[in-house]
């Protein structure tokens, strides 16, 4: 059982470094980017029969608290 | 006064932190991070480096550490802490000072003597600084761009708790002046309560003329200078 946290930065925190990447793309010859944003991602194994409410339960709390700050990041769950 | 600076796994400016401390008489002492007391602690100073590898977050892992228990204890009771670069972070990090530290926006670590303007003298980390005196101090970051919404930066201004500022050789707040990109040029802040201050330049890098600049000095000595009020206070 794997559970896939994707971390992005808040629209309100420059991100130079998405800024950057966007810059090479077009350089590189790529049109019609309008917006990079350079994020984290996580994978989380669990063990198989984990229940699925209480992983949910569970990482919604380590994402929020830990995994991503808040203030900064917004994140995405997903288990599988 | 005893000062008590912690040590996580790979700080780097404990023993800067601890020499600028017994440079000025006082007693210093590590404190390991796994230990869940500060003992006989006065003040504690997080020193800069890059706990845990800056891995996830700078601070993120070390703001979990046992010690930080107790150094959250110690600032709910009053005691003064001050947090230095990776410090700075840790305390963000633990919700002991608002707002973040992300990437500088030009990308590049800057490792430079800055210069400091003084926001408000009045602070235990700020008290002994002359009015108008600019400091002079060396920062070292990756990410040391201070960042806070729109609401936390109105808290911060209305309660007097920026504490310093990126500024020119003649103290103007300049975008040239700020190393990398934190908003209003922030340097530091403390905390409503004024018990808790972070800052990303090192003053314990600046504490004697032999490094280039002793300015560092005088954030020390304002909280020796605010330690001595509360003992007489407390006598009284």
């Amino acid at each position: 059982m794997k559970a896939k946290i994707i971390i992005t930065p808040k629209k309100a925190v420059v991100d130079p470094q998405g800024k950057t990447v966007q810059v090479a793309l077009e350089q590189m010859g790529y049109k019609g980017v309008t917006g990079v944003h350079v994020g984290k991602y996580i994978e989380v194994d669990l063990a198989p029969g984990t229940d699925h409410a209480a992983a949910q339960r569970a990482l919604n709390d380590a994402a929020h608290k830990f995994l991503s700050n808040p203030i900064i990041e917004d994140y995405r769950l997903e288990i599988e | 006064m005893n000062f008590a600076v912690l040590q996580f796994p790979a700080s780097n400016c404990d023993q800067d932190a601890i020499h600028g401390i017994r440079l000025l008489g006082h007693s210093a002492r590590y404190i390991w991070h796994k230990e869940s007391s500060l003992g006989d602690t006065d003040a504690v100073i997080v020193p800069g480096g890059f706990s845990y590898g800056d891995y996830l977050r700078c601070g993120a892992i070390a703001r979990f550490s046992p010690v930080m228990q107790a150094v959250k204890q110690f600032a709910d009771n009053g005691g003064l802490v001050i947090g230095i670069c990776n410090g700075f972070q840790v305390l963000t990090e633990a919700g002991l000072l608002p707002g973040a530290l992300v990437r500088n926006r030009d990308l590049q670590f800057h490792c430079e003597h800055i210069y400091l303007r003084t926001a408000t003298t009045e602070s235990p980390f700020t008290n002994k600084i002359p009015a108008g005196k600019i400091l002079r101090i060396p920062i070292a970051h990756g990410e040391g761009c201070y960042f806070a919404d729109e609401e936390a930066l109105a808290k911060l201004k209305a309660n007097n708790q920026i504490l310093w500022q990126y500024c020119d050789a003649n103290g103007n707040l300049t975008d040239k002046s700020n190393p990398n990109g934190s908003l209003q040029n922030i340097a530091g802040i403390c905390n409503e309560r004024r018990n808790v201050a972070g800052l990303m330049p090192h003053p314990e890098r600046a504490s004697e003329d032999i490094l280039g600049s002793a300015d560092g000095r005088l954030i020390f000595e304002s909280i020796i200078a605010a330690l001595k009020d509360k003992t007489v206070a407390q006598d009284a």
